[in-house]
């Protein structure tokens, strides 16, 4: 019995560490994603990165205060992100919560960001849930949503002939709400879907749900997925002779996506992004900038967590405070003008809408070297894109 | 032409590729059996050694510059290597304790060997080339059947029967099985039953590394591929009996088509069937389908 | 004498604890603390290797989270229903894996939790991979507020005592006696004339009942329940805690259990701290080598300190005494 009174004490001096100091002199940004796994190269260490350059851009303090940033990975797996979420902000003083990739984690996180009241921007995530019906006052959602991605690529396809369609969805949050979106744009457009299957994240090997997807007849097989997962999905298709027989939609494409795959598998594909980093001057000013460092092109995410912390860190020096009631304020009546978008605004639920572009995979022959992969096919304003407010079921923006 | 309510192709499909999954059951179960039966251990560390083969094949092929056909043998040898130390080292010590501790050491290192293939590659999916020679599909009909995954069938049905008429049938399997009875008798005879049992888990875990480089270039290599597979086996072993070599066979690519055709009809239970038949069978026949009671 | 100080210390260190540390964190170092002494019951005590505990500890997080947020029910009538679902699992499962022995009676009972693993990822109420989220305090006995964690420790502190003592209770009662001789020799316990079954059945279910406890306050306390706690891998962790305290002691599993949470949570920590300390980089990375200290521990364990750190301390004090 001895030993538990040690153990015990011995507990209590092993938790001492993680006592840190309540933040009022830093402005402390925390970021919790994917480091290691399915989603780590669309966002990840990069995205990462992006931030230490938007706080390296503000000079590192704000009147005096000094900027900190840390990061965790939450392995795809809700529980990391939410009780790391809940000990940063009990513990480490954390004011601005940035989500990765993973819907789940950051309905987990959003959660915890409510509950403690501080800044949450969703990033990475699909989940248009976030500013739906599960809004909350503290969320804002970045980059794009399930709703864009279904309205941008679901609707093109839909119009160009793919009326019969068949999901592969990858079972969480985010697969099945592209899943639903999508559906939803599909019957709109007079087209029918005549099934789904669903493939446990970061799946090992698709040929058994493809084959089930085979069987089906579609005109369409609509991929409900991202990154590795869209990356298997689309070899294991080739590798089977799917592709000569079905159009294959891919809902949420990267640019780092068609890099591993390459210009002959994914040529002529439609896809729905928020950024390019050959779109404008200031795109390609700062591409190159986080290519010296990362030797990889940016995609959409990375970006967003650049112009989404500059954007945060400006409304605190605006303000003079990193109180989250009025930075939420702040954010939501200021226009997101910089290298990301030119006319961004962030709507009462959180939700950040602006312009995005329907693209398509060039040909190899059409495209002048690496990186050099997409062609803007139509510009879809940010108002057509997301979800109305006749649509929505916010009761924060009612 | 329906069979059931189900096209016939949709059906056909599925059953070959339960077929292909099978005989990776197969293989694993059969190196298992072979562990257990031989040595009275139960090696929880045998997914994590499939992983070790598949990453041996893709550090050998894009470090290396080694072609497959090479990794092919060194893989398996690499990993058998490995499991001799093991058992040198480590599991040597267990064998007059309660055979529950072998499960256990096994379980540590299989956390040990996770734990630093993701620290080094992460868990995302490292991928490898299906070699020139066996690229390609085959038409046949109901469906396009990669090459690759024919070949997998074929070779690992080649090295199950290979090893099952090793054991059975030769002087060579003979003495290992009269080794595990009664060891101090063998031994008499001036066999070396400590190297031969050392041997034994050597080839036992080969033939696991074996399996994964096949699995290799069909399949995510990533750290946790082994523990999403080893539960599957060890109840593949139990149904068909602990110590069986040819129940181990049998079973693993029964299962794998009974998943497969589980996935025609409800494909969210094909998961969960291989443990609903495991909790069925031992109700009625205790000691697994071929197994003899101890 | 000296046990009497003894206990006057553990408790004052547990009441002052949530002062001095994260009380988030000393409430889930309480829950996995019970859950080890729940497993323990059944491996130190009844002799019985169940590699599906995970089971009843997440399931009962499951069913608690369940009716605390759709349901809307208070939180005793939570916890008590998430018991009563691992009780009633714990029948279930115990039923059908008692009839075999050692190797077969594992491979049962972690092919059942496997199935309730299944069951908790397609069933629409557990929302599979993206868990079980916002599960609400409430009140207890629709009065004190659970909101604060101080609040919620002392409560969690008094629950997890109180399982501990009954778990003390029941070793040290005729019932437990019995499942000593069972574990001791079940050819002679059945000479004797007890229905062996009987009692490793309800050894098995009252196991299954603290272990389901453990998980619904843990769901309560983190607001959340996700696949992770219903994975064979949880299943295998707890195995490692109860090693590593000591099997068939009293104390063994909640020094162990404390010790693996510890690990798991500030390893990182840790790390970084060493990092700073001894300027050596490579430091700041040991927090992404959990699996790997964790292997190492078990390894360690298996091979060196069969009895657990408690068990070897009480067998080199009584060597000495001797």
């Amino acid at each position: 019995m001895n030993i538990t009174a040690i153990a015990l004490a011995a507990s209590a001096a092993l938790s001492l560490p993680a006592q840190a100091q309540v933040s009022g002199d830093t402005i402390k940004i925390g970021m919790i994603t994917d480091l290691s796994g399915v989603y780590a190269d669309v966002d990840g260490n990069g995205g990462a990165e992006a931030v230490r350059m938007a706080i390296a851009d503000m000079g590192g303090a704000i009147n005096g205060k000094k900027i900190e940033f840390v990061v965790a990975d939450h392995q795809n797996k809700p529980d990391i992100a939410a009780s790391r979420a809940r000990e940063w902000f009990d513990q480490q003083g954390v004011d601005m919560l940035i989500g990765g990739t993973n819907s789940g984690a950051s309905l987990a996180m959003a959660k915890v960001a409510r509950e403690k009241k501080k800044v949450f921007i969703a990033i990475g995530s699909g989940t248009a849930q976030l500013t739906n019906e599960q809004c909350s006052p503290y969320t804002v959602h970045y980059a794009y949503d399930t709703v864009a991605l279904a309205r941008g690529t679901g609707a093109t396809m839909v119009k160009q002939g793919g009326k019969s369609w068949y999901f592969l969805t990858a079972d969480y949050a985010f697969g099945q709400s592209l899943e639903k979106d999508t559906t939803d744009v599909v019957k709109a457009n007079g087209g029918s879907v005549l099934g789904s299957v669903r493939h446990p994240l970061s799946a090992s090997d698709f040929s058994s749900f493809l084959l089930q997807a085979q069987g089906a007849k579609a005109q369409v097989l609509g991929l409900a997925n991202a990154g590795g997962d869209f990356i298997n999905a689309v070899k294991a298709a080739n590798e089977f002779g799917l592709t000569k027989k079905i159009k294959v939609a891919g809902l949420l494409v990267f640019i780092n996506d068609i890099h591993t795959l390459g210009l002959n598998t994914t040529q002529g594909l439609y896809l729905t992004d928020g950024w390019y980093w050959d779109q404008n001057d200031a795109s390609r000013a700062w591409a190159k900038r986080y290519f010296a460092k990362m030797k990889k092109q940016p995609s959409m995410l990375q970006a967003a967590d650049y112009s989404a912390a500059t954007n945060y860190l400006n409304a605190v020096k605006t303000l003079g405070s990193d109180d989250a009631d009025k930075v939420m304020a702040q954010l939501k009546k200021t226009r997101i003008n910089d290298m990301f978008t030119k006319n961004g605004e962030i709507r009462p639920d959180g939700r950040m809408v602006y312009d995005m572009y329907l693209m398509q995979v060039k040909t190899p022959k059409e495209s002048k070297g690496a990186w050099d992969y997409y062609k803007v096919v139509a510009t879809i304003p940010g108002t057509q894109a997301y979800t109305t407010k006749a649509e929505t079921k916010c009761v924060l923006w009612k | 032409m329906e069979l059931f309510g189900v096209p016939l192709p949709a059906l056909l499909s599925q059953l070959l590729l339960g077929l292909v999954n099978g005989s990776f059951y197969a293989m694993l179960s059969l190196g298992l059996a072979v562990i257990f039966g031989l040595l009275n251990v139960i090696n929880f560390a045998h997914g994590a050694l499939y992983m070790m083969g598949a990453f041996a094949a893709f550090i050998g092929v894009t470090s290396f510059g080694l072609n497959y056909w090479a990794m092919l043998v060194l893989a398996p040898l690499a990993v058998g290597l490995f499991g001799i130390l093991v058992e040198r080292a480590m599991l040597r010590r267990l064998y007059r304790l309660d055979h529950l501790y072998g499960l256990l050491l096994t379980f540590g290192i299989t956390l040990l060997l996770e734990g630093l293939f993701r620290s080094i590659y992460g868990v995302s999916g490292q991928t490898l080339d299906v070699p020139d020679m066996l690229a390609g599909a085959t038409d046949l009909g109901f469906m396009i059947l990669p090459n690759y995954r024919a070949w997998v069938v074929a070779a690992s049905l080649a090295v199950c029967l290979a090893t099952w008429f090793v054991i059975e049938k030769t002087s060579l399997g003979a003495t290992l099985r009269a080794g595990t009875e009664n060891p101090k008798l063998v031994e008499a005879f001036g066999v070396n039953v400590p190297r031969m049992v050392m041997l034994t888990y050597g080839f036992g875990v080969a033939l696991a590394g074996l399996a994964g480089v096949l699995a290799a270039p069909v399949i995510n290599v990533t750290p946790l591929m082994g523990s999403n597979l080893i539960i599957v086996v060890f109840a593949v072993v139990v149904i068909g009996g602990m110590g069986s070599i040819l129940g181990a066979i049998l079973t693993g690519l029964g299962l794998g088509v009974i998943e497969g055709l589980t996935r025609v009809w409800y494909p969210e239970a094909s998961e969960v069937v291989v443990f609903v038949v495991m909790v069925i069978v031992l109700l009625l026949r205790p000691a697994g389908l071929f197994g003899k009671e101890k | 004498m000296s046990k009497k100080i003894v206990y006057a210390i553990v408790l004052l260190a547990a009441v002052v604890a949530p002062f001095v540390g994260y009380p988030v964190f000393l409430m889930k170092l309480l829950c996995f603390g019970l859950f080890a002494c729940a497993f323990n019951l059944l491996i130190g005590y009844a002799g019985l290797l169940s590699f599906g505990h995970a089971a009843f500890f997440g399931g009962a997080g499951y069913v608690s989270g369940y009716v605390l947020t759709t349901l809307g029910l208070p939180f005793e009538l939570g916890i008590l229903l998430g018991v009563l679902a691992a009780a009633l699992l714990g029948l279930v499962m115990g039923a059908l894996a008692i009839r075999r022995q050692g190797i077969y009676f594992a491979m049962i009972t972690l092919a059942l939790a496997q199935m309730v693993y299944f069951s908790a990822l397609r069933a629409p109420f557990t929302h599979g991979e993206d868990g079980l989220q916002g599960i609400p305090r409430g009140r207890l006995l629709g009065t004190l507020d659970l909101g604060s964690d101080l609040t919620l420790y002392y409560v969690v502190l008094a629950v997890s005592a109180a399982g501990f003592a009954l778990i003390v209770r029941t070793i040290h009662s005729p019932f437990g006696q019995v499942l000593s001789a069972i574990k001791e020799n079940e050819p002679r316990a059945i000479s004797l004339g007890y229905d062996v079954d009987r009692y490793k059945l309800l050894a098995f279910v009252l196991s299954a009942a603290l272990a389901g406890l453990a998980g619904a306050l843990k769901a309560v306390v983190l607001g959340f329940e996700t696949l992770t706690d219903v994975h064979w891998t949880m299943s295998g962790l707890v195995i490692l805690m109860t090693l590593v305290g000591g099997m068939g002691t009293l104390a063994g599993p909640i020094l162990g259990a404390f010790l693996v949470v510890a690990l798991e949570n500030k390893l990182g920590d840790l790390g970084n701290f060493l990092a700073g300390a001894t300027h050596v980089e490579w430091f700041a990375s040991l927090g992404e080598s959990v699996g790997i200290v964790t292997g190492l521990i078990f390894v360690a364990c298996v091979l060196l300190f069969r009895r657990g750190i408690v068990g070897e301390l009480a067998h080199a004090y009584s060597r000495r005494r001797a």
